[in-house]
């Protein structure tokens, strides 16, 4: 496949390099309409990312979305008790408005969810397969792997009111220490207790530097279950695989959805997380299905600002003729550039607009060199 | 994995504040003596120390961190709390403190008959205060000069920063109900804070040292 390297934009080349990978672990292309009935969100609205979604009626007045999200389509439509796991991938675009934005977005996914019966090696297939997307995607990324049940479970040992809860679980995602001290003094925590919430929130490593640490934050047996998961993947990975993953319990998502591992991964140069994904066993559950479900979704429109500077023509040969010039020559002269592989844009005038590494002009005496930007 | 020292650029509030902040980024041994020179220049660099300081209207540095185009900076959390930035929030620096609150007339909030006319620059953060309260309000939202709102009686009541409340008696307004506390705080952008966590934690550490140093002291 040689044209990936060469014209492809790079966000054009990701979806190819990444869809090539799924296939490579059996994973199968899910293809999907672009609307969904409006319902499913406004029963699992916390499950997305943001609220607004864009509606509209359908020929027959059912009220419609634009889907916001896929993970929640995939999940409706597999059967409630399947007999073999679903391994799918997708490509997809969604519509969703971005954080501090009034503006909807078309936004494209690449994303990949294993849906059945989710145990050691698939939940290692589905990290391993966020690493490798991340490190096609860059020469230097980094996947940040936390656990809902660890932060739950140590929420849950602190037996505070629901609202505060929430409060707490905010400035976890924050590395907000200094509040967590603050709402802790004024609802009367223990200060061990809020000395393992502080812990939790600054935890940040490699899992060789972090796990010890954390095994030390452990109040119940669900954070012990928590953690063992965490050492199961930390020893079934790969020394390379573990080396660009680091322990974060601050990376949150809403805990009626998530419930076990949860993973973003970041690489250079893109200011907010490109890779998203996790365990969501409780949306099955909610959906009234009896599986497990882990996935992760890649966004792919992030690459677009990432690249520096692009530096790249937008043809190599801008050929001029006259109007009163040979067709059939002209013709000729424009096969044989294209035969040398040379993109090659044929127009009468100059142009302000197009970048070109050279412009040629067809005379009487053949092909002209009238500029060379090389 | 890079382990080259990289640039840390910090967006830093213009203004008052944002000179203290400069300063105590100075102490912890960041300092760029050519930001102190009076120049047009807009970005200031200092290559030993790996930093790069730029200055940023107050209410735009978290933007600026929330995108990228900062690692960390300094924000003020009644601008945290008002934009609600998907940044890291490291550390209270302890500067620049101030209340922030609710103001108006003596008695403004007596008549809960009616809908309450609330003039603001903070929209969000008025809202939020008074949909935990349930009350009925219309938020005004205003750029500058708050304290005109009641006295012209455009709204019964303000949401607004008090520092000293020198303003508000002076024009026969008092602090009717407290919102929370306000002060400078270090935040730092998420995918920044995972590529140059060294550095970052590097800065925080230094700062909370000589922050809890000079509390104490």
């Amino acid at each position: 496949m040689n044209i990936i390297n060469s014209e492809l934009r790079r966000e054009e080349r990701a979806i190819f390099v990444l869809r090539e990978l799924y296939e490579q672990y059996g994973y199968k292309k899910y293809k999907m309409s672009k609307f969904e009935e409006y319902d499913l969100y406004l029963e699992n609205k916390s499950f997305l990312p943001s609220q607004q979604v864009i509606t509209f009626t359908d020929l027959n007045g059912k009220l419609m979305a634009l889907k916001p999200d896929v993970t929640l389509s995939i999940a409706k439509n597999v059967p409630s008790s399947p007999k073999e796991p679903e391994k799918l991938y997708y490509n997809e675009n969604v519509y969703r408005t971005p954080h501090g934005s009034n503006e909807c977005r078309e936004i494209m996914q690449v994303g990949l969810e294993c849906l059945g019966d989710v145990d050691l090696y698939s939940q290692c297939e589905v990290i391993m397969l966020a690493c490798k997307s991340l490190q096609k995607l860059s020469d230097d990324s980094l996947m940040v792997v936390s656990h809902m049940g660890f932060v739950s479970g140590l929420l849950e040992s602190c037996c505070l009111p629901r609202a505060l809860e929430e409060k707490i679980l905010k400035c976890i995602g924050h590395k907000n220490s200094h509040e967590i001290v603050r709402l802790c003094g004024l609802a009367g925590v223990s200060s061990g207790m809020r000395e393992a919430l502080v812990a939790l929130t600054t935890l940040y490593g490699t899992f060789e530097e972090t796990l010890d640490k954390a095994e030390k934050l452990i109040k119940n047996e669900k954070m012990q279950n928590s953690l063992m998961q965490l050492r199961e993947l930390s020893n079934v990975l790969s020394a390379e695989e573990c080396s660009c993953m680091r322990l974060d319990f601050s990376v949150i998502n809403d805990l009626t959805y998530y419930n076990g591992l949860i993973f973003q991964g970041f690489i250079d140069g893109v200011p907010t997380a490109i890779l998203s994904g996790g365990r969501y066993d409780n949306l099955m559950e909610k959906l009234g299905k009896e599986t497990q479900a882990i996935g992760f979704a890649v966004y792919i429109d992030q690459l677009e600002h990432c690249d520096v500077e692009d530096e790249c023509f937008d043809t190599d040969v801008l050929l001029l003729y006259e109007p009163n010039a040979d067709i059939a020559k002209l013709t000729a002269a424009v096969k044989m550039l294209t035969a040398n592989g040379q993109r090659v844009r044929v127009q009468k005038t100059r142009s302000e607009k197009l970048r070109y590494k050279q412009l040629l002009k067809l005379g009487d005496g053949g092909l002209e060199i009238l500029e060379t930007n090389d | 994995m890079k382990f080259l020292k990289q640039m840390i650029s910090v967006a830093l509030p213009k203004g008052r504040l944002g000179e203290s902040v400069y300063k105590l980024f100075a102490e912890i041994g960041y300092d760029c003596p050519e930001i102190l020179e009076n120049s047009r220049k807009l970005i200031f660099e200092n290559k030993e120390n790996c930093v790069r300081y730029f200055w940023a209207k107050p209410s735009d540095v978290a933007i600026y961190v929330e995108r990228g185009a900062a690692d960390i900076g300094v924000a003020g959390l009644d601008i945290l709390l008002e934009q609600e930035p998907d940044v890291f929030e490291l550390l209270d620096l302890g500067l620049g403190k101030c209340r922030m609150a609710v103001a108006g007339k003596k008695g403004a909030l007596s008549s809960t008959g009616k809908t309450l006319r609330v003039a603001t620059k903070f929209p969000n953060i008025a809202r939020n205060y008074y949909s935990e309260q349930s009350r009925e309000i219309e938020i005004i939202k205003l750029n500058g000069s708050i304290e005109l709102a009641p006295i012209v009686r455009l709204s019964e009541v303000i949401v607004d920063i008090v520092e000293t409340g020198k303003t508000l008696k002076e024009n026969d307004l008092e602090v009717l109900e407290e919102i929370c506390d306000v002060s400078a705080r270090l935040i730092a952008n998420k995918a920044s804070f995972r590529f140059k966590t060294r550095q970052i934690e590097d800065i925080c550490d230094k700062m909370r040292h000589y922050v809890s140093a000079n509390v104490k002291g």
